[in-house]
């Protein structure tokens, strides 16, 4: 009987809506949030294609002509792709009784013949183009998308996870292991960006670990985590040294929650819209920052693309007047950037209204 | 800062000690015998126990003895005198530049906060910042160095004077205009946050006039952001901006510590990092200082 009055009572009483319920609300209120949310969204949902294999698989393919136009440019005849061959008239000479491989011709043949050759018909123009080994700009970009997507996520990811960790210790604790912590941030904070970038990358590709990581994406993530996850730590520290002394952490503790429990479980989803909001900021700058390392030739391996090798081959390609491969990336990587720039900022509206 | 530097050593010794290939396989290179090297290792001072090599580590750092580079055989000191003129031919105009054509963008733009200019220009700056920096070098590169020809695409010479009138102008002017959008935005932020103050209302009350009120009295408030924002640009003036020296094939240091890093040439992106770190700590004093003069009530503990 009374857990039933209980219940009754709890349901008359007004519902106050949760922070993120309150934070979906602001945002939903924000126009070009919302926009831009439905356009991260999409990458997302095409990143997810392609992780799956289910878009742009054949991106290794020559679908065209080296350097197809896309098709609303239509065909360019410069005369350099069909070089005319002259043929000799005549029959050819019959060779057979000097030619010491003549009675294995008959056998080769039969043997060939097993295999199926397909002559694929390359395509003279594409919807956007091709590049020097005929792929199809299209599929690349979306490739290019999953993989520079992935990395800068991955990347973002682990770099919060690092300075979430190490800031939540050194606010938390304080004391001698705080000072320490700030210790190892000067010692970070103090080597330029680009430099500790090159040290790590340096170390990473010549090391011991070369062999367990290969050159692939997984440098990159390493890198740009152990070098990225200062500015998150600076936050998250002087949150944890705001809410460590609150009531209800104090409360937590009386009740006998531990040190771990009172850390992540009690304080952590109370700042969690700090690090929600670092870690899309970190998303957009560790994007860009792929696209410089895959440049410089530090970044994606050769045998993947990216938004950032696509660019590096592009600066040859314009010099030939071939412009849509450079044309194509840039512009499907302005879009994200700027959609989750723009949806950041209007996370960190919604998340924190005192901001405004 | 003596903890700090200590800290920095420790972890570049300790990053290329335990993470970084062993010295003395990188330079003997693929076919080399055994005994090659175990006799380098010997003349590596390999063979010695880990603190001793530390020890050596340190000593190198402050008698700035680093030797020679692993691949080159040049002397690192020589390295470094012989590409930094380069990059501060480069970096100087690109910082002289863009502070004061940020300065310029931002108070203007400041000055008519809220208006339809204001919110144009910010959403301009927007669109242009998520557009990578390698577009904008390889779009400038080819239309003002070749279509246009106004510029050399690219090159080096001897001359300070030729480098500065004739090679330089395409990369500083580049450099410039892609850092236009972030630094406006930036010093816009620091001009509002001054602008909108009673000091601001008062003057204008007793009739100052505009341009005073933001030559004389927000720029000077806002000097110190504006201060600790040149600082921390002002390491980079003597690394240089590695795309631009790449793109360009400028022979300055950022170009050198990439090509020292895809030869692993360890020696070369130690001395670097460990003097640019403590570049950047002497930086960071002298500015600490310098806020004592821009603003007085700034007290030094």
């Amino acid at each position: 009987m009374s857990t039933e009055m209980s219940t009754q009572l709890l349901q008359t009483l007004p519902q106050s809506p949760g922070v993120w319920k309150q934070a979906w609300r602001r945002l939903k209120t924000d126009r070009v949030g919302m926009v831009c949310l439905y356009i991260t969204l999409c990458f997302i949902v095409l990143v997810l294609l392609a992780q799956l294999g289910l878009v742009a698989k054949d991106w290794q393919k020559e679908v065209g002509i080296p350097f197809a136009a896309p098709n609303f440019v239509g065909k360019i005849a410069d005369g350099t792709q069909n070089a005319i061959v002259e043929t000799v008239a005549g029959p050819n000479v019959d060779l057979s009784d000097v030619d010491p491989l003549a009675p294995r011709y008959q056998e080769w043949e039969e043997r060939a013949a097993k295999f199926k050759t397909a002559v694929i018909v390359k395509a003279d123009t594409l919807p956007f183009g091709a590049d020097q080994q005929g792929r199809d700009v299209v599929s690349k970009v979306i490739k290019g998308a999953q993989v520079s997507i992935t990395v800068g996520l991955v990347a973002a990811l682990f770099a919060t996870l690092i300075g979430t960790v190490l800031g939540a210790i050194g606010g938390y604790f304080g004391g001698p292991v705080g000072d320490f912590l700030e210790w190892v941030y000067n010692v970070f904070t103090a080597i330029p960006y680009i430099l500790l970038v090159f040290a790590l990358a340096a170390v990473l590709k010549s090391g011991p670990l070369a062999s367990t990581l290969g050159s692939g994406v997984w440098t990159v993530v390493i890198i740009l985590g152990l070098v990225g996850w200062t500015g998150i730590y600076r936050l998250v520290r002087a949150e944890y040294m705001k809410h460590r002394s609150r009531e209800y952490v104090r409360a937590a503790e009386a009740i006998g929650a531990s040190h771990a429990s009172r850390m992540f479980t009690h304080i952590l989803p109370n700042i969690s819209h700090v690090v929600l909001v670092q870690l899309s900021l970190y998303v957009v700058s560790f994007i860009k920052a792929e696209v410089i390392l895959s440049y410089l030739g530090l970044g994606v391996p050769l045998d993947m693309v990216s938004w950032g090798t696509m660019l590096s081959e592009a600066q040859t390609e314009l010099v030939q007047g071939k412009w849509w491969q450079l044309v194509a990336a840039t512009t499907v990587m302005a879009t994200f950037v700027t959609a989750f720039a723009l949806l950041t900022d209007a996370l960190r509206d919604a998340l924190d209204p005192k901001l405004r | 800062m003596v903890p700090t530097l200590l800290g920095v050593i420790l972890l570049i010794f300790f990053l290329f000690k335990f993470f970084g290939g062993d010295p003395a396989e990188i330079m003997a290179g693929l076919k080399a015998s055994p005994e090659r090297i175990a006799s380098l290792r010997a003349q590596l001072g390999l063979d010695k126990s880990v603190w001793q090599q530390l020890w050596v580590f340190v000593q190198q750092v402050f008698t700035f003895n680093w030797g020679k580079s692993w691949t080159t055989n040049e002397s690192i000191a020589d390295i470094f005198s012989s590409r930094l003129p380069a990059t501060l031919t480069i970096m100087i105009p690109i910082l002289l530049l863009q502070v004061v054509l940020a300065i310029i963008a931002g108070l203007a733009v400041a000055y008519v906060r809220g208006s339809l200019t204001d919110r144009a220009i910010m959403i301009l700056t927007t669109v242009a910042l998520s557009i990578s920096f390698l577009v904008y070098i390889i779009v400038g590169q080819y239309v003002f160095g070749f279509l246009l020809g106004w510029f050399p695409v690219q090159g080096w010479s001897n001359s300070v004077w030729k480098n500065l009138v004739t090679y330089a102008p395409l990369p500083v002017f580049l450099a410039v205009l892609v850092s236009l959008a972030p630094e406006t935005r930036l010093y816009r932020s620091f001009f509002l946050d001054e602008i909108g103050q009673d000091y601001v209302r008062t003057a204008r009350a007793k009739g100052v006039s505009e341009n005073a009120i933001l030559l004389k009295h927000v720029l000077r408030n806002a000097m110190i952001p504006i201060l600790t924002n040149v600082a921390t640009g002002l390491p980079g003036v003597f690394i240089g901006s590695f795309l631009i020296e790449v793109f360009f094939s400028i022979p300055g240091l950022g170009r050198e510590i990439l090509v020292a890093v895809n030869r692993s040439d360890y020696p070369v992106i130690q001395a670097a990092t460990v003097y640019l770190a403590a570049l950047t700590m002497v930086i960071n004093l002298i500015t600490d200082v310098l806020y004592k003069f821009v603003d007085p009530r700034v007290t030094l503990k």
